[in-house]
């Protein structure tokens, strides 16, 4: 067992942290609404950052050199995230294509006109947007109800997706939608790649609790797709699905955010009449679960890319992780909330502490439990995949969707 | 019984700029291996139960020398003490496993607390003279800290060191019955220390006391008067202590990690086979979710015993950050697996015929030696503070 880094390992992140520091954006030359994450100005700054990253061989280190990559490890894949991390970049919008979407149209498609999208998505010229989830199909994934209907070349799409994120900002799309509704629920999907201002493509932004709209609703009146932008077979649309979750299994693990430290900092600001929080020994117990909890998710986060790096398929354990995550951060908003007392009430950017970052991490945290799998769906996971336990009762199962009982 | 899936420990990463190779090396993978095989035969279940109906054992005699002759006991002392120094890696790969079988063994008190102690603080003349007896397993350690209800305290301190003898009672000293040797915290005029007494000498009285875990003895010890000798140089005992539970801390963990891993696959294992309204008991989300969140904490345990394994296998100065860390985690897997493992067994998981209730003897007998994850938690908050103080002491001096 060995947690330092190899010579390797050690002189590669001094080269990129040196890299990072000298190239990195400087957002503290954008308007201040403009240096949150998902505004255009933000948006304009990371897709430079991207651009720069390409042109040095950092965008996507893992690829072979001939897809536009670096020819690179895991590891050193790593290493340069955590280094963006601790430089302060926070950059949403080019996971989605480059870790999940890209790889599975990759995997599926070896046409030019596919392919042809990999070189911008590399440089950072187009963000891409899963297009997946409906109002009806949530935790039940396979249950979409966007219908696909072949019309000679082309399909056309008629349905709805939702809680999509970025949608709004995103060029293009990996949509997953239903073929074949008198096949079982999985047989009959099949996916595939559109630009988002193909017409009758309408985005809606969602507000969120949390006060932002990262998510969208998007909405497909008559939209006409080419079939050589199917992605896979007919009706094998699932195994587009399977693939990209897999990929996002795996590009789960490096993230920013509130953590005990800042707790830590927060308790030793708030006054008590002969110290601080920090003092209370309630406090100083939960900065110790807090920590405990937050140490394990780090490190679990980091064997599940290791296994990758192995060429080992990515592992439940990432269930595990998410859960983990989800937990302390919303109880670490509550504490936070609670901790002042009641001037906690207040989210305010001059009057809060951080700005109101607490308060709005008590907000969002109730959302980190629901999107990438709910709470409970990842137990379920862990259930079935790893303790070996049983599925549900299913009553889907083998039955045509068609006849498949719904709700509303 | 079948492992659970997906359990063993791939990669991970250390503290902050850092990545790791996480994992037993080939040779470690195949001693673990080996121990499982062996305790399985050699510690059946039916063993602790031996302990458990004939308290007034102590302890398993031939499990004892079974696993001495295995030359588990001195994994981790020096080969110029006797030992085989196979590395503290080793040692926590083999605690997993005894603490996966329930052994009913004093290697807890011997090995993690005593052979630690004087490792840790004993002069050379101390180790030479009493470390090869232990490694061989023929001579057994405890570490006498004790002396009535309530967090450790220098201040409530009783037992006395001087002039060369040692006078008062320590109650309980896990093991302290079949020991013959201790370490003992006791105050001198010069602050609290730490002593060396043989407890098969004169001045020294000892009486069983029953125990949460019978499988798992202890004794209330007097000393009037019993020579005894200070273990090592002069230094705080109190400060010596900590660093000694540091290390015990680790290797508890890994036992708390094997016995948390043991519960939960019976859990499993139960929920598979027990049928109620026409299905397994498994396949309701109330059994499956309860069992998930088991296994959460017990991979929770695992990362944070394999970090205190690293920092205890190379003298890290994160040691007692990981150290806190691997206890409170392993105390509270260890916990929750063994009560949910009752919990999912219902009535059966509740009778005495039945083994669910070892593990929750045992989860809580290893979460009290050392003193209770709420004292650790203090200790890690502590330990936090201090951490971030030298970090921005030296950013401002860089």
């Amino acid at each position: 067992m060995n947690f330092e880094d190899s010579p390797e390992e050690a002189a590669y992140r001094a080269k990129v942290r040196s890299w990072i520091a000298a190239s990195k954006p400087d957002l503290q030359e954008l308007p201040v609404d403009q240096r949150l994450v998902w505004t255009d100005g933000h948006k304009n700054a990371m897709r430079q950052w991207q651009a720069t990253k390409s042109d040095a061989g950092y965008a996507c280190i893992t690829w072979s050199k001939e897809s536009g990559g670096a020819g690179g490890t895991q590891i050193e894949d790593v290493i340069f995230s955590q280094e963006e991390t601790a430089a302060g970049i926070h950059d949403p919008y080019y996971i989605t294509g480059l870790k999940m979407l890209i790889p599975a149209i990759r995997k599926f498609n070896d046409d030019p006109k596919s392919l042809a999208r990999v070189p911008p998505a590399v440089r950072g010229e187009e963000i891409w947007c899963q297009l997946f989830s409906e109002p009806a199909s949530g935790s039940d994934s396979a249950g979409l109800r966007t219908m696909a209907v072949r019309d000679g070349d082309e399909w056309a799409i008629n349905g709805q997706k939702v809680w999509n994120s970025g949608a709004a900002h995103a060029d293009y799309g990996l949509l997953i939608t239903r073929t074949d509704p008198d096949k079982p629920k999985h047989k009959g999907l099949t996916a595939f790649w559109l630009k988002m201002d193909t017409p009758g493509l309408e985005v809606r932004p969602i507000k969120t609790m949390g006060g932002d709209s990262e998510l969208n609703e998007v909405f497909f009146d008559d939209v006409r797709i080419p079939d050589d932008q199917r992605v896979g077979e007919v009706d094998d649309g699932w195994s587009v699905v399977i693939t990209t979750l897999m990929n996002e299994r795996a590009a789960i693990g490096q993230s920013a955010g509130l953590t005990w430290s800042d707790m830590m900092d927060l308790g030793a600001s708030v006054p008590t009449d002969d110290g601080t929080v920090m003092d209370d020994p309630a406090f100083r117990d939960f900065i110790a679960d807090l920590y405990v909890d937050a140490e394990a998710r780090r490190l679990i986060g980091f064997r599940i890319l290791t296994a990758i790096s192995r060429g080992e398929p990515p592992g439940p354990e990432g269930s595990a992780g998410k859960l983990i995550w989800s937990g302390l951060t919303q109880g670490l908003g509550s504490e936070a909330v609670d901790l002042l007392g009641h001037y906690g009430i207040v989210q305010d950017s001059e009057l809060s502490p951080r700005g109101g970052a607490f308060q709005q991490r008590f907000l969002w945290s109730a959302g980190l439990r629901i999107g990438g799998g709910t709470d409970e769906i990842q137990k379920n996971v862990i259930a079935e995949r790893v303790l070996g336990l049983p599925g549900d009762v299913r009553v889907d199962k083998g039955v045509p969707f068609r006849e498949i009982p719904s709700g509303r | 019984m079948p492992g659970i899936a997906g359990l063993s420990c791939k990669a991970g990463r250390g503290g902050k700029g850092r990545t790791l190779n996480f994992d037993y090396t080939d040779d470690q993978k195949a001693l673990k291996d080996e121990a499982r095989r062996f305790l399985a035969d050699a510690s059946p279940l039916t063993v602790a139960r031996g302990v458990l109906d004939n308290p007034e054992q102590g302890y398993d005699k031939e499990l004892w020398a079974r696993i001495a002759e295995q030359g588990w006991c001195g994994a981790a002392i020096p080969e110029a003490y006797g030992g085989h120094a196979f590395g503290y890696v080793e040692l926590c790969a083999l605690a997993e496993e005894l603490g996966r079988a329930l052994a009913p063994v004093p290697f807890a008190s011997s090995i993690y607390q005593f052979a630690e102690s004087v490792l840790h603080a004993g002069s050379e003349e101390q180790k030479k003279a009493i470390l090869p007896a232990i490694a061989s397993g023929t001579s057994i350690g405890t570490l006498a800290v004790t002396e009535g209800p309530g967090a450790l305290s220098v201040k409530r301190l009783a037992v006395r060191f001087e002039n060369g003898t040692l006078t008062g009672e320590k109650l309980p000293v896990a093991d302290g019955m079949v020991a013959d040797k201790a370490v003992v915290l006791a105050v001198s005029s010069n602050g609290p220390r730490l002593v060396l007494v043989d407890l098969t000498g004169s001045g020294v009285t000892r009486e069983a006391v029953s125990t949460l875990d019978p499988t798992r003895g202890a004794a209330r010890i007097s000393f009037e008067n019993a020579p005894a000798e200070q273990l090592g140089r002069d230094g705080d005992g109190f400060e010596l202590l900590q660093r000694i539970y540091d290390r015990a801390a680790v290797l508890l963990s890994f036992e708390q990690v094997g016995g948390s891993d043991r519960a939960l696959e019976m859990a499993r294992d139960y929920a598979l086979e027990r049928y109620a309204f026409g299905r397994p008991i498994g396949s309701y989300q109330a059994i499956k979710h309860k069992l998930a969140d088991v296994f959460i904490r017990n991979e929770v345990a695992r990362v944070s015993a394999y970090l205190g394994a690293w920092a205890l296998s190379s003298d890290a100065s994160e040691l007692p950050v990981a150290a806190a860390s691997a206890r409170i985690a392993g105390c509270s897997a260890f916990w929750l697996a063994a009560k949910e493992n009752i919990q999912t067994h219902g009535g059966i998981g509740f009778t005495w015929e039945g083994d669910c209730h070892f593990f929750y003897r045992r989860s809580r007998h290893l979460g009290l030696a050392i003193g209770p994850a709420k004292e650790w938690k203090r200790k890690l908050t502590d330990r936090l503070e201090v951490q971030r103080g030298a970090a921005r002491a030296e950013g401002k001096a860089a």
